[in-house]
């Protein structure tokens, strides 16, 4: 994968930085340069989302493609942050415990890289909020 | 606008065909969809070809051109050749936009066709290259995979309506079922619901036996507007509604993860477009690219209430002889998923379903039939409805 299609998503992926538009207050991530409800009308600025929200739903990976193989098997889900936008991602835990409406909060991990003396590259997965980590 | 006629189908067995190469599989759906139509290639004034990944799959693009080529129609006739992506819908949407052609009267006769040679790669390959029907920088990137996201359909789907495992599985059961009867599916052979609920986890809660495979084929329709179909064909299938609709590429950014809203919107304007209601088909072929995707679709094609999909075929309403048969061919389970092929594949089982020619599963009495071909998770679903009468 070229270098600058992974840097241009580094505060995205990285820091959660989304966008929101002043018109309808709409929030997104991640971030569009177009407002899906306003459209030309629109006015988008960044938004950073704090990263705690919920599980919408949730499967785990055991078969993958070939950079997540050695990863297998994984938790992936759909989570609603608490802002209100939803995105995918991993959760770091045991399998068995994942449940729907899981609160999780955000933890900074790889998430691949490309074959063995490829680029490493970075972003955002999610692990249960127990009361301790808070 | 004109009306438009399928004078003509043609297809190859589906399956894991290590000997044949994509330009071998196209030519022959092409020409047998010639020799049923009774037509030449003279005759046609343009191909509308479905593909959805020839580049990962056999790393060659410019598939139009190629096509026409090998089949006959560049070198001297120079005919127009088109091809159409939309993921695993390409195939539904070749044939809209042939249909187009056809009823705008740019075009009399033209060939919509789709194609997909997927063996080719190793498997890591395959799941990578269908994956690129979702999100790659937010969904793929994370981690998705095609049935992971399908899988968490089927979770939610689960929670909030009570679907059983076991009710996925009767989909499989019945499509496995139903492609015994025919000699183009690629598994001609029974299973039961042990058989799907103990096969490997693939993504949690779906299974091997949930997914559709891996596939090579090719298919192909010859159209022509209605005023010219009844001289060159005895048995003219009418296309009284072709409609599309699209939605977020994520499924995480839809209304409703359970619900694909572009089936919904699709087959609105279709059954508008047709001048009729969902109770009115006779028979289905619906995108069931995993089980919970045969659910889904037959909820969101107003066949059944959203959140019965599961009951309903538990209940047999879908099976051959029940109320609404659906996926008679076998479906994308078990007759194959050829991606590209598909939503002309879908075409062709409904076209001869409504001549009366596909024996032990004909649906008797079937006069309405629709198709139903869904791209990624839903980012587009393309709906036809055919029928025996032209109004």
């Amino acid at each position: 994968m070229a270098v600058a299609r992974l840097w241009r998503h580094i505060p995205a992926r990285y820091n959660l930085i989304g966008t929101e538009c002043q018109i309808c207050g709409g929030l997104y991530f991640p971030p569009r340069t177009t407002c899906p409800t306003c459209r030309r009308d629109g006015k988008i600025i960044e938004r950073k989302f704090k990263g705690t929200g919920e599980v919408v739903t949730y499967t785990i990976i055991y078969s993958a493609s070939s950079t997540f193989r050695r990863q297998t098997p994984y938790v992936l889900a759909i989570i609603r942050l608490d802002e209100g936008p939803q995105l995918t991602g991993q959760i770091v835990c045991n399998p068995d415990e994942t449940k729907i409406g899981m609160k999780v909060r955000p933890i900074f991990r790889k998430l691949g890289e490309d074959g063995s003396s490829g680029i490493i590259y970075y972003g955002t997965k999610f692990t249960p909020l127990r009361e301790a980590s808070k | 606008m004109r009306d438009v006629a399928i004078i003509g189908v043609g297809c190859t067995k589906f399956g894991e065909m290590w000997e044949r190469s994509f330009r071998d599989l196209f030519v022959e759906a092409g020409l047998n969809a010639l020799e049923d139509a009774g037509t030449r290639g003279e005759d046609i004034e343009a191909l509308y070809v479905g593909n959805m990944s020839a580049g990962k799959f056999i790393d060659q693009e410019h598939i139009g051109a190629l096509i026409a080529d090998y089949a006959g129609l560049a070198g001297s006739l120079h005919i127009p050749s088109t091809r159409v992506e939309a993921a695993c819908a390409s195939g539904g949407l070749a044939l809209r936009d042939g249909v187009m052609a056809v009823a705008s009267g740019l075009h009399d006769i033209v060939i919509a066709a789709g194609v997909e040679k997927m063996t080719d790669v190793e498997t890591g390959v395959t799941i990578d290259a269908l994956a690129s029907a979702a999100d790659r920088e937010w969904e793929g990137f994370m981690g998705a995979t095609f049935p992971g996201l399908y899988a968490m359909m089927a979770r939610l789907h689960m929670h909030k309506y009570g679907t059983t495992r076991e009710q996925l599985a009767t989909v499989a059961v019945k499509n496995h079922h139903n492609a015994t009867m025919n000699p183009k599916a690629q598994y001609r052979k029974e299973i039961t619901i042990d058989d799907v609920i103990n096969s490997p986890l693939v993504a949690d809660p779906l299974r091997v036996y949930d997914c559709s495979p891996i596939t090579d084929g090719a298919a192909a329709v010859v159209l022509a507007p209605a005023e010219l179909a009844r001289k060159l064909n005895d048995t003219p299938i009418y296309v009284r509604a072709s409609a599309q609709a699209s939605d977020t590429i994520t499924l995480h950014d839809r209304r409703d993860i359970t619900t694909l809203d572009a089936t919904v919107y699709a087959a609105k304007r279709a059954y508008e477009m047709a001048g009729i209601s969902p109770k009115d088909v006779d028979v289905a072929e619906v995108h069931d690219c995993f089980t919970i995707a045969e659910i889904c679709a037959i909820e969101d094609l107003g066949f059944v209430q959203k959140g019965d999909g599961g009951p309903a075929t538990e209940e047999g309403i879908t099976a051959l002889d029940g109320e609404i048969p659906i996926n008679p061919s076998g479906g994308l389970k078990a007759c194959g998923h050829p991606v590209g092929a598909t939503g002309i594949k879908q075409a062709i089982e409904i076209a001869e379903q409504l001549r009366g020619d596909v024996r032990e599963r004909q649906v008797n009495g079937a006069e309405i039939g629709l198709t139903h071909n869904v791209g990624g998770t839903g980012g587009t679903a393309v709906v036809h409805i055919l029928s025996v009468n032209k109004r």
